[in-house]
């Protein structure tokens, strides 16, 4: 398959680049740094001599994304939306542009481009649209509503997308990763039975791709995690330090 | 703030870890207040990747360039050993030179100018090393290699990477014939015997020695030695099925520090008796694999925890050629101390006279001890005796040595000093390492 991944640099979409690269699939990366591409490029082709190149996308200008997807040099089966901005939710209070970025950026960027994408999909008829969200978009929180909102937004996105596709025969999967520990956490102490390695999230996704799931929690307690959470009635949450 | 500590799990230190994953946001970072060393996989054993603010460089894990014809490898500085193997055994290339575990970072390699059992043949890695590309704490990058600021060069393998952040590392792999390993492994009874040893074996690629230092009497300093060779299907009696396979995830995970009493003399005593006496006969020759030649504890994850969790200190030194009677002294002051290490592995160099890389021509010998209050005092007066025959310590080893020691035993310090001065003027790269030695 040709999969484009948008946001390639990110941890989770190395992983998955890499996992996708062993099996064979031609690999379009796109994101901001030419430096990081390029060097990605290289070693996925050293690792696993698959075929992959490099595209220059920026998520925050909604305005080249048109023109982005048509000039791509073939068009994808797959795309892989990763890219995202995560921060501490008292940064984005000190400053509102960080938070306006956020929505910019884990929502607007990505319906942006996504929707350009599934026209061309529902016109082909077929093609996998893979939404990387998060569990913070379940319910809003004290702590990271600027990120979850975002993510909230996204998460109703796909879902919409995702029904108004099925007839068309594109599958639409939501990704809900739950705590992700980097390489560089790797000794770090993260409650580790909540807690995947981005190795696994990728595993994960390819799964749910071959087997057309629709929305996935990346460590499965997260579900029902998600599940109590969204249960526990307002006026209680409101009095909860979550 | 995350607790940090690398492989001996001492010293425990609170800092603010960061991830490189460019160069762009490398030199962002180092415009920034704030001193910073920078990290690797944490498989050396002490202080030299630690600091209040750490640099890890394990996102910069990309190949960068491998031509399969001429062997030459480009590689980010984060790439494990590990990840080079499972890509270059394959095309028929091998690390040129390698240490006992496959989980250290290229960087890191470089920067500890790691020996491996082919010293006294091949050297250290900086050997092999074609040219490197580094970051100054200014935020420039520049390269270096034998002939471009070489003095960079220099003062980069080996120098605990207080010249600057290397950022990547070309370098020369080794052609093989195969993936597995022609081994002998052969019977000392004594100090001598093994020596006697080394000396007539000393045409083998790899040799290194386990000695058990408990024993006293006289089978003082017996031992077994492991010598290898490149498995060459063609000319060898043994058909391999799979003969470039590569290594497979280590299945063994110690899942929690044991409690401090675990490893004491007399289980030490107990496992070098049952080790010792596993090679029945005086010799042995097989075909293995590199994986449990080259790295036998890299099959058992988290193994540093089975000194519990006050952690342990490996003593690594290395006397010169014509100490052995010194070697021999010391030995003793261990046997009659009656600190038994687990791993105690010897192994005599070859020739080498780099700024300020550890190995030179002698005697090296490596010992793990659990750290315990009466310990300090005990590798204190080891060290004395190091001193007096003219030999030094092994900085990627070492958590505790005293400046002054180690002062005295670098002979070329200043020299190293003035050059990260030139390339690191404020010390704004700097580690509890190079503080608690006074390198800068």
């Amino acid at each position: 398959m040709k999969v484009l991944i948008l946001g390639a640099n990110s941890d989770v979409a190395e992983a998955l680049a890499s996992l996708l690269a062993q099996k064979k699939h031609e690999l379009f990366l796109a994101g901001r740094s030419e430096e990081k591409l390029s060097a990605l490029k290289n070693d996925l082709e050293i690792r696993f001599e698959c075929k992959a190149h490099n595209l220059h996308f920026d998520a925050l200008d909604f305005d080249s994304h048109e023109q982005f997807y048509n000039s791509l040099p073939e068009k994808p089966d797959w795309v892989i939306c990763a890219f995202g901005l995560l921060f501490e939710q008292d940064q984005a209070e000190d400053n509102l542009k960080l938070a306006m970025q956020s929505y910019k950026v884990n929502f607007l960027g990505a319906v942006s481009i996504i929707d350009i994408i599934a026209k061309d999909f529902a016109t082909r008829k077929s093609g996998v649209i893979v939404g990387i969200s998060s569990v913070a978009g379940d319910r809003g929180r004290g702590s990271n509503y600027a990120y979850g909102s975002a993510k909230a937004g996204f998460s109703a996105y796909l879902s919409g997308l995702r029904n108004k596709l099925n007839t068309y025969g594109v599958h639409v999967l939501t990704v809900k990763p739950g705590f992700i520990k980097t390489k560089m956490t790797d000794h770090l102490k993260l409650p580790k039975l909540l807690t995947a390695t981005p190795e696994q999230v990728a595993r994960k996704i390819e799964k749910a791709i071959r087997r057309k799931c629709n929305v996935i929690y990346v460590k499965w307690f997260w579900r029902y995690i998600m599940i109590v959470i969204k249960l526990i009635p307002e006026p209680i949450f409101k009095k909860l330090s979550l | 703030m995350t607790i940090v500590s690398n492989w001996s799990n001492y010293p425990k230190v609170n800092s603010k870890l960061y991830g490189i994953t460019s160069k762009a946001e490398l030199s962002q970072k180092l415009k920034l207040n704030g001193d910073y060393i920078v990290r690797g996989n944490g498989r050396c054993y002490g202080d030299a990747s630690l600091n209040d603010s750490i640099l890890s460089c394990l996102p910069m894990n990309k190949f960068l360039s491998f031509d399969t014809e001429t062997g030459i490898i480009e590689v980010q500085s984060g790439v494990l050993l590990d990840d080079i193997l499972k890509v270059t055994v394959p095309k028929h290339w091998f690390l040129p030179v390698t240490p006992g575990t496959k989980f250290i970072t290229i960087g890191g390699a470089v920067a500890s100018d790691v020996h491996g059992k082919n010293h006294h043949l091949e050297g250290s890695i900086s050997n092999h090393i074609i040219s490197l590309e580094i970051m100054l704490a200014d935020g420039s990058t520049v390269s270096c290699s034998r002939t471009n600021n070489k003095d960079l060069f220099w003062a980069t393998c080996g120098g605990m990477g207080l010249t600057g952040i290397i950022l990547s590392v070309k370098f020369m792999l080794k052609p093989i014939k195969s993936a597995f390993i022609a081994q002998k492994s052969y019977k000392a009874q004594s100090l001598d015997e093994i020596l006697e040893l080394f000396e007539r074996t000393s045409g083998s690629t790899y040799s290194v020695a386990w000695i058990d230092c408990l024993k006293g009497g006289k089978h003082f300093g017996r031992s077994l030695l492991f010598t290898g060779e490149h498995y060459d299907p063609e000319s060898g009696k043994v058909k391999l099925k799979e003969p470039f396979k590569t290594h497979s995830d280590p299945i063994i995970n110690i899942p929690f520090n044991f409690p401090g009493i675990a490893l004491n003399k007399y289980t030490i005593k107990l496992f070098n008796m049952v080790y010792y006496n596993k090679l029945m006969g005086s010799s042995k020759e097989s075909i293995d694999h590199y994986d449990p030649f080259f790295y036998p504890l890299d099959a058992i994850l988290n193994w540093n925890r089975m000194y519990g969790k006050r952690g342990f200190t490996q003593y690594q030194f290395v006397l010169p050629i014509s100490e052995k009677k010194g070697l021999e002294k010391i030995l003793r002051r261990i046997q009659s101390e009656g600190m038994g290490s687990f791993l105690a592995v010897l192994k005599v160099f070859g020739e080498q006279n780099d700024l300020i890389s550890f190995p030179m021509k002698g005697y090296t010998l490596a010992l793990d001890f659990a750290i315990h209050p009466k310990l300090f005092s005990f590798l204190n007066e080891l060290d004395e005796m190091v001193l007096s025959y003219g030999g030094r310590i092994y900085m990627t080893k070492d958590s505790r040595m005293n400046k002054d020691f180690f002062w005295k035993s670098y002979s070329r310090l200043e020299e190293f000093v003035e050059i990260i001065k030139k390339y690191n003027p404020e010390a704004k790269i700097n580690s509890l390492l190079s503080k608690r030695l006074e390198i800068i």
